[in-house]
């Protein structure tokens, strides 16, 4: 697992309170993982926070799974 | 329309001595002390260095962490305290209405905590605003009843009652209300606060308005006692269920008090200092008894709102003196702020548990801390100083007066069929 995807991983488990076998790469964050609209939105921030990125509104709604989470940072976080 | 009767079927206390109604009650009676040096943040730049705070309450535990971390203190301890209540009252809310059962809570701040930390970390930043998504939703007065709703899913009427140290009162009266009126079968009520934190210190620092005996904690909550130098900040939450009378009997209920009478006024004065004379307090008591269809003689106990500063308690023992005639020398008064130190809107309810209790048991909780009598004050009043007393108590009185002018004022009975 990346550095990243293993970053990511680490916040869901801390803010979502689901164990760690659950954050797979398909794990929807509203479907799988029990967030709701504000568990979503604190999220996108606490990805932001993590990795110095700012991520405009109309692509944190693109953002949906772990998975997305993962492509979407790697691409636009700068090593 | 003749008024449907209202009484008391579940009590729950979360209070900074007990975490549990019978450890509060048996903090009551024993004349426990809550007060302590400050533990939740660091008080060294503060005036004020103690607080009457909840002791040993684990929300990680209670809520889980997930849950724990989206709710302020003053919502993690009302849930708290209503499934104390809930289960006291022997609720099965599958059987029941629940369309027919509403929450009315009262807060007088609601979570300072939240709004600390969250401007705070605002400020800290760039000019950014960069703010949680649970901010709002963790902070506002309102929300503790409706979690409480959401956790049981009752339907009926839901709001919070916000009147600074009265607000409690407010929502006791508010559910007696709507119960007499037919408008509901049950209430889960009361109120809760948590303001213990820098904010809230510094704030009524600011205000001179909390005691600085930093070298004696455990005394610094004396009313009526003529070295009062200020309120010493609680915390907690106190849920009082009311139900209509044939509701409680058709499933049985235990019947703690009946309750049958509020009161409501205002100072229309000063924004925070009482009018001088007690104007508001003494129409408060007066149309609370009236409510009730009481004279001052009915009276047997009145647990005043008594806060333990140097203009407050004055203004209060001439408003009960003028409310109350000569029965003054026959009732007993106390403040049990001087054992749990002044949980602002949750005030009303843990004091409403005191008046009830004090029925049920037939016993007056004291007013600690006695050392020097004030010569303002009639020595004939009974103000209960430091041992509990043993009396039998029909009917008693609980008062909440609070920043604003707003005063409130309940009556409790023994009930009898």
């Amino acid at each position: 697992m990346s550095d990243i995807a293993s970053r990511v991983k680490a916040i869901i488990v801390e803010k979502l309170g689901v164990d760690e076998s659950e954050v797979t790469p398909e794990a929807s964050f509203t479907n799988d993982l029990g967030a709701d609209s504000l568990d979503t939105v604190e999220l996108i921030m606490e990805f932001e926070k993590e990795f110095n990125v700012a991520i405009p509104d109309d692509q944190a709604e693109t953002i949906g799974t772990v998975g997305q989470a993962v492509a979407y940072l790697e691409k636009n976080v700068k090593a | 329309m003749e008024f449907k009767r209202v009484v008391v079927t579940g009590l729950g206390a979360l209070t900074p001595i007990g975490n549990t109604v019978a450890d509060y009650w048996n903090g009551l009676i024993n004349g426990v002390s809550g007060a302590a040096f400050i533990k939740s943040f660091d008080v060294t730049n503060f005036k004020t260095k103690f607080a009457c705070e909840v002791k040993g309450f684990d929300a990680d535990g209670f809520l889980g962490r997930k849950d724990a971390r989206k709710l302020d203190p003053f919502v993690q301890y009302a849930l708290f305290s209503t499934e104390e209540a809930v289960k006291d009252a022997g609720l099965d809310f599958e059987k029941l209405d629940t369309s027919r059962i509403g929450v009315i809570w009262g807060s007088g701040i609601g979570g300072l905590k939240t709004f600390l930390d969250e401007v705070v970390n605002f400020a800290k930043g760039d000019g950014t605003p960069k703010f949680n998504p649970f901010f709002i939703p963790k902070m506002i007065a309102d929300i503790a009843p409706g979690h409480i709703s959401i956790k049981y899913g009752l339907r009926g009427p839901n709001f919070t009652t916000v009147s600074a140290c009265a607000s409690s009162n407010n929502s006791l009266i508010d559910a007696f209300n709507y119960l007499r009126l037919g408008k509901a079968n049950m209430f889960i009520t009361g109120g809760s606060e948590a303001i213990i934190n820098e904010a809230g210190i510094g704030g009524f620092n600011a205000m001179h308005a909390l005691s600085t005996r930093n070298d004696d904690p455990a005394t610094a909550s004396r009313p009526f006692d003529l070295d009062r130098d200020g309120f010493v900040a609680g915390e907690g939450a106190g849920t009082i269920i009311l139900e209509e009378l044939e509701h409680a009997k058709a499933r049985g209920a235990k019947i703690y008090a009946e309750m049958i009478g509020g009161g409501m006024s205002a100072d229309a004065y000063h924004m925070t200092a009482p009018h001088p004379e007690g104007l508001g307090a003494c129409l408060v008591m007066k149309a609370a008894l009236e409510d009730a269809g009481l004279t001052p003689a009915d009276v047997d106990y009145v647990n005043v709102h008594g806060t333990s500063t140097p203009i407050g308690d004055p203004q209060e023992v001439k408003a009960i003196t003028d409310a109350f005639g000569d029965r003054i020398y026959d009732i007993n008064i106390s403040s049990t702020k001087s054992m749990t130190g002044h949980l602002l809107g949750a005030a009303g309810a843990v004091e409403a548990i005191a008046a009830i209790l004090a029925i049920k048991n037939d016993i007056i909780p004291p007013t600690i801390n006695h050392f020097t009598d004030d010569p303002a004050f009639d020595p004939k009043i009974n103000f209960t100083f430091n041992k509990a007393q043993q009396r039998v108590v029909n009917v008693a009185q609980s008062n909440g007066f609070g920043f604003g002018g707003h005063n409130a004022s309940v009556i409790f009975r023994k009930y009898q069929d």
